[in-house]
């Protein structure tokens, strides 16, 4: 705070950074003491060092559920997903922004059309057709609603638009086709857009909850945010198992988050402003 | 986070793409061909979008408009009822209270998690050591996912040996029952929701502040404005757009709130915190009552929509752009 020149105004500003870092990262980090109480310790009270500390609480969760395999379940439907939006949006995106096609406005109205339609509208038919199809409880039903999506053939429709055409031209002389032009010329230029695609997509599919309830019955299909929420009802007094999953789904994020945190946070603040 | 985009589209409605100038008329039946060929492209590279969002979007929009015409359990035939579905929706009460239950959830979770967003920017916005550091702490939760921010905060809010009520216990404040009570249930779902969404929101408005040219504030500093008046004639307007896109996101995913609802209290105790997606699966997936469900879902649709453009339209009132 530069223009504070009273010490009071400084120790309060402190004061709100500290407090404010204590209220979002106190939770996480009480999640990771209690998954590592005893559960016996537990019904006593909470404490903040544990005593004897210990992993009984993952081990009894490994028992209960296929966590490797839901962990891997949440990751590569989130991976194939994003990569399916990354291709199907930026093909899109193509099209809107540089081909010429009778119908195209219609066509790009129709797109956003479905942006307006939230999936917590669509389970139910969705549901219905995916049983329909006998498609229900497969990793396929779990993809269907994220193969692509309308977002970000509008974002990326934006980026590819701001893409000069001069550069398409000269290639055009060479003999490049529309596939070539889209490859090498615009795919590299709306890299950040992508990036920003691919954080929204990644993420909305890590934490997609409602699809995955509604679709999936058997656990091994069951990604970490379902998993989880049926430990609840084997341990509803069990916060040290509930807890212990908990961490287990957090850590795989927060290592792509740590890693990739520039890019998300860019991403996140550049759909704000504009 | 697909919401996200009814606004992207709201916030700013951007003049059609800059397009390519049609070619110069050379030779007429070239050009045709041409555009033929352009065409015929345009199809190669709309398909792999299309398709999917015809099946997994259009196809299930039309079919639940189609179901909520008629009676049905999702197991026996189909049984044409015309509007009856909506008529008793609206008729019935229950409908009320799971939207003035959504209603409830937007009015406490929007301005807790504005003033604490805004409140993080500002602070952050502030020459200080440690500040990536500190602004990559409090996005934390908003990479967590729902049910994980549901299940944490469900056992920090544990009336029987939850941390919260035993520091609350210590300096002798009352102990609310939390989720497990009535009257304080949607509040403990509005508390961990804005938490989890507090960092989302600090970085929209972080991002906000930081576009505000610098010059104002010397030009104001110079013309002898105190730090409030800075704040409420220069930032606040200037945040406008901002702020803009994080009332229409909250209030869009405020509206299709679950997750945490199912998770923390099932819509419990009792449908005291019952809200709209929950009553939506819940007759679907418990009561066999797909149609309705369905029903209930148009209205929602509606009643999104009707916000969105309500928004869109009071926004000329208050959304400065500089």
């Amino acid at each position: 705070m530069p223009e504070t020149r009273s010490r009071i105004a400084r120790i309060a500003f402190y004061a709100a950074v500290i407090l404010g870092a204590v209220i979002m990262l106190f939770p996480f980090l009480w999640t990771v003491i209690t998954s590592i109480t005893p559960d016996g310790s537990l019904s006593k009270g909470p404490t903040l060092f544990v005593e004897d500390p210990t992993l009984d609480a993952y081990r009894t969760l490994f028992d209960t559920l296929p966590m490797w395999r839901i962990v891997l379940n949440s990751l590569g439907v989130a991976i194939v997903s994003t990569a399916l939006q990354l291709v199907t949006g930026s093909m899109a995106a193509y099209a809107f922004g540089r081909l010429h096609f009778p119908g195209k406005n219609i066509v790009f109205g129709a797109y956003l059309a479905t942006l307006m339609v939230p999936l917590q509208v669509l389970v139910v038919p969705l549901f219905i057709e995916m049983r329909a199809l006998q498609l229900q409880d497969t990793y396929f039903a779990l993809l269907a609603p994220g193969i692509a999506s309308a977002f970000g053939v509008f974002l990326l429709r934006q980026a590819v638009s701001a893409v000069p055409t001069e550069l398409d031209e000269a290639a055009v002389l060479d003999g490049a086709g529309h596939l070539r032009i889209f490859a090498t010329i615009v795919l590299p230029q709306i890299r950040p857009a992508l990036a920003t695609v691919a954080v929204f997509a990644f993420m909305y599919s890590w934490n997609n909850f409602l699809w995955p309830l509604v679709v999936i019955r058997s656990p091994e299909l069951m990604t970490l945010p379902l998993g989880l929420s049926t430990l609840q009802g084997q341990f509803t007094t069990q916060w040290d198992v509930v807890m212990a999953g908990s961490v287990v789904s957090i850590v795989p994020i927060a290592m792509v988050y740590l890693l990739a945190q520039r890019h998300i946070i860019a991403g996140i603040a550049h759909t704000g402003i504009k | 986070m697909t919401q996200a985009s009814v606004t992207e589209t709201a916030v700013e409605p951007r003049s059609e793409a800059t397009e390519t100038p049609p070619p110069p008329p050379l030779r007429r039946k070239a050009s045709k061909r041409r555009r033929r060929r352009q065409a015929l492209w345009a199809l190669v590279f709309l398909l792999p979008s299309a398709v999917p969002l015809v099946l997994f979007t259009i196809t299930p929009m039309v079919s639940s408009a189609w179901v909520s015409l008629h009676e049905w359990n999702l197991i026996s035939p189909m049984e044409w009822v015309g509007l009856d579905n909506y008529r008793n929706l609206l008729t019935d009460p229950q409908t009320g209270t799971v939207f003035l239950h959504t209603l409830m959830y937007v009015a406490g979770y929007l301005p807790l998690v504005y003033v604490g967003g805004l409140g993080l920017a500002l602070l952050l916005n502030q020459k200080l050591k440690g500040r990536a550091f500190l602004r990559a702490t409090y996005f934390l939760p908003v990479v967590t996912s729902w049910v994980v921010v549901a299940l944490v905060w469900q056992w920090l809010l544990n009336p029987a040996n939850g941390i919260v009520n035993e520091v609350l216990g210590t300096l002798g404040l009352p102990q609310p029952g939390w989720w497990t009570d009535p009257d304080w249930a949607l509040p403990s779902v509005i508390l961990a929701s804005a938490w989890k969404d507090l960092g989302f929101v600090m970085v929209i408005l972080l991002a906000g502040l930081q576009a505000i040219p610098s010059d104002y504030y010397e030009a104001a500093r110079v013309d002898g404005a105190s730090a409030w008046q800075r704040f409420y004639r220069i930032t606040l307007p200037l945040l406008s757009p901002s702020t803009f896109f994080v009332v229409v996101i909250s209030l869009i995913n405020g509206f299709q709130v679950f997750d945490q609802v199912y998770v923390m209290t099932g819509g419990g105790p009792s449908g005291a915190s019952q809200v709209v997606v929950g009553q939506i699966y819940d007759l679907t997936f418990r009561y066999g009552r797909a149609a309705e469900a369905s029903a209930l879902s148009w209205i929602l649709f509606v009643v999104l929509l009707v916000v969105t453009v309500i928004q869109i339209r009071v926004q000329r009132k208050w959304v400065h752009y500089a």
